[in-house]
C-alpha cells in the first residue's frame, strides 16, 4: 500500500507540478472569452464520443465473445491498431473512406443521394469512435471472459431465457465495466485537439487543448495556460469520482473455468451478431487498410533515417510498456484491496494532462540540470508510460477487484506469502489484461508524437516525428511508407505481448 | 530503462568531450533539420569554414521557437535563432534577447529594415490547386467566396500559414475583412491545426484549393516532375512571409554567430535553401533560380504589415476570423 501511495503521489506531483511550474512564472491570470465556448464544445464532443463508444462496444464485445469464426483472433488483435496510427495518417485513412472522393460518397452519388460531409461535430465523434471503440470493446471482452463459463452452463441447465441470462449474468458485469470505459474514452477525448480541429469544420470546434496551445505558443500567456490545464484536471477529477460512485463490482464469486466459450444462441440473435461484427470490422479496418495501402509504393524509397528511428521507437515503446505495466499493477492491486480514492484519481490524472503543459513543465524542470534535448528519449519514455497508465489501470482494476473478492479469504487462511500469492494467483489471473495492456501501452507509445516535438534535437527522431517531417517537406509517399512501417512494428509488438499474455493465462 | 539512462549518460559525456572545439547552437524549426532538409547541407557548409561544431536544436515551428526562447529567458545556451518570421519579430524584439546584426543585401520584393534580424528566405502565400481539375481558378478572395469551390485553410491560433492568411485578408480588405470571412465561410471545408494536415488532405482530394505558398508547385514540378499543381494569382496582391535569423545578445560565441549569419546570406547557403525549404532565397544567387521556378506566378503586389503593426493587429484579426467563421 505504501509503495502504491508513493507512486500515486509521484504521478500526481509530476502532472500537477507541470501546471504549477507554468503558474509560477505567470504574469496575468485570466481566461479568454472564447475559452468558455471551447469548454462547451470539448464537453459535448467528449461526452458524445464516450457514450457512443461505450454503447456500441456492448453488442460488439458480446458478439465477439460468443461467436467463433475464422479470423476472429486476427480481428480482435487488429482492433488495437488504430491506437498506433499517427493522427495525420489515421485522419487520411478515414477520409479515404468517408471523404469527398471516397467510396461512401461514390455510392451515395450513384444512388442519387446527397453527398455526405464528414466535417462537423459528427465527424469529430466518428473519428473518436474509430480510435476508442476498439479499446472499449476489448475491455468489455475481458469483462465477458471474466464471467465463469459454468455460470452460463448453469443458466442453460435451468432453461433461463436469454433475457434473464442477460439480467443475472451480463448486466452486473456491464454495470461494473461501462462507467470505467466511458470514463476513459471521455478523458481521452477531453484533451484531443487535432481531431476536433481537423474534422470539426471550423473554429466552432475549438477545444480547451487548442486554447492551451494558443496560450503557450502565440500569446505566451503562462497564467492562462495553467488555468486551462487546471480546468482539465478538475474536470478529470469530477468525472473520475462520479464514475467511481456508479461503478459496482460484479460479484459473481470465484469461478473454475474462465476459458470456456459462452453459449451462442441461434436464430436472429446469430444474424444480429454477424451484422455487428461485419459493420465494426468494416468501420475499423477499412480506413486502416486504406492508410496502409498508400504506404506500399514508397517502401522502395525509404528516407535514410528510417531504421534508426524504428529502433528508437521500439526501444521507447518497450521501455514505456514495461514501466507502465509495473506501475499500473501496483496501483490496481492497491485500489482493489479497498477504497483508495487517491490512488484511483492519481491513476486517471494523466489522461487529463495537456501534453503541451506537461512538456513545457518538464522543460522548465529539467533545463537547470541538463540540455533538455539530450534527454528527449528518456522523457518521451516516461511521459508515454504516464499517458498509457490510465488505460492499463482501467483494464486491471475490475479483474483485480474480482480476484481480491474471490481469493483474499482463501489465501489469508492458507497463510500464503504475498510473493506466492502474486505468483500463483494474481499474476496468472491478471496475465491476459496485463499483457494486453502492455501491448496497448507499447502501441500508444509508438504512435505518440506529443512530447518528442518539444525536446527533439538534431538527432533522435522517432517514427511519428519522421512521418510529420516528411509530410512537412511535401514527401507524402515516403511519409505513408514510414507510417506503414510504424504500424507494422507497433502491431507486431502488440500481438507478441498479447499472445504472451494468453499463454501465461494458463494457471 | 537502464540502457536508456546509460545511453543518455554516454551522450552527455560525448557532448562535453566535444566542447573543446567551439560550439555554435542554432535553434530552428523541426523541418529544417532532417536529412532531406536544409540543415545537414548548411551545417557541413559552415563547418568547413569555421573550425567549429554547429549544433541544431529544434522546436516545432516559428511560434514554438519564440515560446521556447521565452521559457529559457536570458539563460539560454542558444547562439542563433533561425526561423522566426515577420509576424513574430516585434514580439521577439520585445523580449530584449536579441542583439543587432550586420545587414546584408537582399532581393526581397519589399524593403526590409530590422536591425535585429536578417532575412534568409521568403515566400508569397497562395491558394494552390490542381490545374487538371480546376481550369479557371478564382482571381480574388471575392471571386473565391462567390464560387462554390472548397478550400482547406489552417488555424491562425496554431499555424504560421494560418496566421498569414488572416493577415493577408486583413491587409487586402482592412475593415471589410469580417465580411470577406463570412462570405468565405461556406467555401471552407475545415480548418486544420497545421500546414501538414491541410496539404496532405488537399493532395488526397478533400478540397479544390489549399492555403500554401506560390512556390509549392515548384516542389511537385522539380522533385516529382508533376505539372498538375498551380497557385492562383489574386488581384488583391499576396501576403508575404519573410523568414529571418537573429543573434542572441547573451551568446557566448558572438563572432561565430556573426560568421554564421554571413554564411547564411552567401550564395552557397541561399542555393541550398531554395530546393530544400522550397522558398525564394533572400538574395538570389549568381546562378539564378533553378529551372522550373520561372513557371511560378509572380504577384504584382506584395502585401506585408510592418512587424509592430502585425503585432498590434494580430489578436483583433484572429478574433474577427473566429467570430465570422463561428456564425
Amino acid at each position: 500500500m505504501t509503495v502504491a501511495r508513493a507512486l500515486a503521489l509521484g504521478i500526481a506531483a509530476l502532472i500537477l507540478g507541470s501546471a504549477l511550474l507554468l503558474a509560477q512564472r505567470a504574469e496575468t491570470w485570466a481566461l479568454a472569452p472564447a475559452d468558455l465556448g471551447a469548454l462547451r464544445f470539448t464537453l459535448t464532443q467528449a461526452g458524445l464520443s464516450a457514450a457512443i463508444s461505450a454503447l456500441l462496444a456492448v453488442p460488439l464485445a458480446r458478439a465477439l465473445h460468443r461467436r467463433r469464426f475464422a479470423g476472429r483472433g486476427a480481428l480482435i488483435s487488429l482492433m488495437a491498431a488504430p491506437f498506433a496510427l499517427p493522427f495525420v495518417v489515421a485522419v487520411l485513412g478515414l477520409l479515404t473512406i468517408f471523404g469527398r472522393s471516397g467510396p461512401v460518397n461514390m455510392i451515395l452519388a450513384a444512388l442519387g443521394l446527397p453527398a455526405f460531409s464528414i466535417y462537423g461535430l459528427h465527424g469529430v465523434v466518428m473519428a473518436n469512435v474509430f480510435f476508442n471503440l476498439p479499446l472499449a470493446t476489448r475491455i468489455l471482452l475481458h469483462g465477458w471472459q471474466g464471467i465463469p463459463a459454468e455460470r452460463f452452463r448453469l443458466a442453460q441447465s435451468l432453461s433461463m431465457p436469454p433475457a434473464a441470462q442477460f439480467r443475472h449474468l451480463e448486466l452486473p458485469m456491464l454495470l461494473a465495466q461501462l462507467p470505467g470505459i466511458a470514463l476513459v474514452v471521455f478523458l481521452v477525448c477531453l484533451t484531443s485537439f487535432a481531431i476536433s480541429l481537423t474534422l470539426g469544420g471550423g473554429p466552432k470546434a475549438s477545444t480547451l487543448e487548442l486554447s492551451i496551445y494558443q496560450a503557450l505558443r502565440f500569446d505566451f500567456d503562462l497564467g492562462r495556460a495553467a488555468l486551462l490545464a487546471s480546468l482539465q484536471f478538475v474536470l478529470c477529477a469530477l468525472v473520475t469520482l462520479a464514475a467511481m460512485r456508479v461503478s459496482l463490482p460484479a460479484g459473481f464469486g470465484a469461478g473454475l473455468d474462465l476459458r470456456g466459450a459462452a453459449p451462442a444462441p441461434k436464430g436472429w440473435r446469430r444474424g444480429l451478431d454477424i451484422v455487428w461484427i461485419l459493420l465494426a470490422a468494416a468501420y475499423l479496418l477499412a480506413p486502416l487498410l486504406a492508410a496502409l495501402i498508400k504506404g506500399v509504393p514508397g517502401l522502395s524509397d525509404l528516407p535514410p533515417g528510417t531504421l534508426p528511428a524504428l529502433a528508437r521507437s521500439v526501444a521507447v515503446a518497450l521501455g514505456s510498456a514495461l514501466l507502465c505495466a509495473c506501475t499500473a499493477l501496483v496501483l490496481a492491486l492497491a485500489a482493489a484491496r479497498g477504497p483508495a480514492r487517491g490512488v484511483e484519481l492519481a491513476a486517471m490524472l494523466p489522461l487529463s494532462a495537456s501534453g503541451l503543459v506537461l512538456g513545457a513543465g518538464l522543460f522548465i524542470a529539467i533545463r537547470p540540470f541538463a540540455p533538455p534535448e539530450t534527454l528527449a528519449l528518456p522523457i518521451t519514455l516516461l511521459v508515454n508510460a504516464l499517458l498509457a497508465l490510465p488505460f492499463l489501470f482501467r483494464l486491471l482494476l475490475p479483474p483485480a477487484r474480482q480476484i481480491h473478492q474471490d481469493y483474499s479469504r482463501l489465501t489469508d487462511s492458507l497463510g500464503l506469502s504475498p510473493t506466492t500469492r502474486l505468483r500463483r494467483i494474481t499474476l496468472p489471473l491478471l496475465a491476459r489484461p496485463l499483457f494486453y495492456g502492455a501491448g496497448l501501452a507499447a502501441a500508444l507509445s509508438m504512435g505518440d508524437l506529443g512530447v518528442i516535438t518539444l525536446f527533439a534535437g538534431s538527432q533522435g527522431a522517432t517514427l511519428p516525428l519522421l512521418v510529420q517531417q516528411l509530410i512537412g517537406a511535401y514527401r507524402i509517399e515516403q511519409a505513408a511508407a514510414v507510417a506503414l512501417i510504424l504500424v507494422t512494428a507497433s502491431f507486431t509488438l502488440f500481438t507478441l505481448l498479447d499472445r504472451l499474455g494468453n499463454r501465461h493465462a494458463d494457471p | 530503462m537502464k540502457t536508456t539512462l546509460l545511453a543518455a549518460g554516454l551522450f552527455a559525456l560525448a557532448t562535453s568531450a566535444m566542447a573543446e572545439t567551439p560550439v555554435l547552437t542554432v535553434l530552428t524549426y523541426d523541418s529544417f533539420i532532417p536529412e532531406w532538409g536544409p540543415g545537414p547541407l548548411i551545417e557541413a557548409g559552415f563547418e568547413a569554414t569555421c573550425a567549429c561544431d554547429l549544433q541544431f536544436v529544434a522546436a516545432g515551428d516559428g511560434a514554438a521557437i519564440l515560446a521556447r526562447l521565452k521559457l529559457e529567458g536570458a539563460g539560454t545556451d542558444v547562439d542563433v535563432v533561425l526561423g522566426l518570421d515577420t509576424s513574430l519579430t516585434a514580439d521577439a524584439t520585445a523580449t530584449g534577447l536579441f542583439a543587432p546584426v550586420q545587414p546584408a543585401p537582399n532581393s526581397l520584393p519589399v524593403a526590409f529594415a530590422d536591425p535585429n534580424f536578417l532575412p534568409f528566405d521568403w515566400g508569397w502565400f497562395a491558394m494552390v490547386y490542381d490545374n487538371t481539375k480546376l481550369t479557371t481558378p478564382p482571381t480574388s478572395f471575392e471571386e473565391l467566396a462567390a464560387s462554390d469551390l472548397k478550400i482547406l485553410i489552417q488555424d491562425p491560433r496554431s499555424s504560421t500559414p494560418g496566421l498569414g492568411l488572416v493577415m493577408w485578408v486583413k491587409a487586402a480588405y482592412g475593415e471589410r475583412a469580417p465580411e470577406i470571412w463570412e462570405a468565405l465561410a461556406d467555401n471552407i471545408v475545415t480548418v486544420t491545426p497545421g500546414w501538414t494536415e491541410a496539404y496532405s488532405m488537399f493532395l488526397s482530394g478533400e478540397a479544390d484549393m489549399v492555403l500554401s505558398y506560390t512556390t509549392s508547385p515548384a516542389y511537385h514540378l522539380i522533385a516529382e516532375a508533376d505539372v498538375s499543381k498551380s497557385a492562383a494569382l489574386f488581384s488583391e496582391g499576396h501576403y508575404l512571409q519573410i523568414e529571418v535569423a537573429g543573434k542572441l545578445a547573451a551568446s557566448d560565441a558572438p563572432a561565430l554567430a556573426d560568421a554564421f549569419l554571413t554564411y547564411l546570406a552567401s550564395d552557397a547557403a541561399q542555393g541550398v535553401l531554395i530546393t530544400t525549404n522550397w522558398m525564394y532565397p533572400a538574395k538570389t544567387p549568381q546562378a539564378g533560380l533553378p529551372a522550373g521556378f520561372e513557371t511560378l506566378i509572380q504577384p504584382a503586389t506584395s502585401l506585408l504589415f510592418a512587424p509592430a503593426e502585425a503585432e498590434s493587429l494580430r489578436a483583433g484579426a484572429i478574433a474577427e476570423w473566429q467570430a465570422a467563421l463561428s456564425k
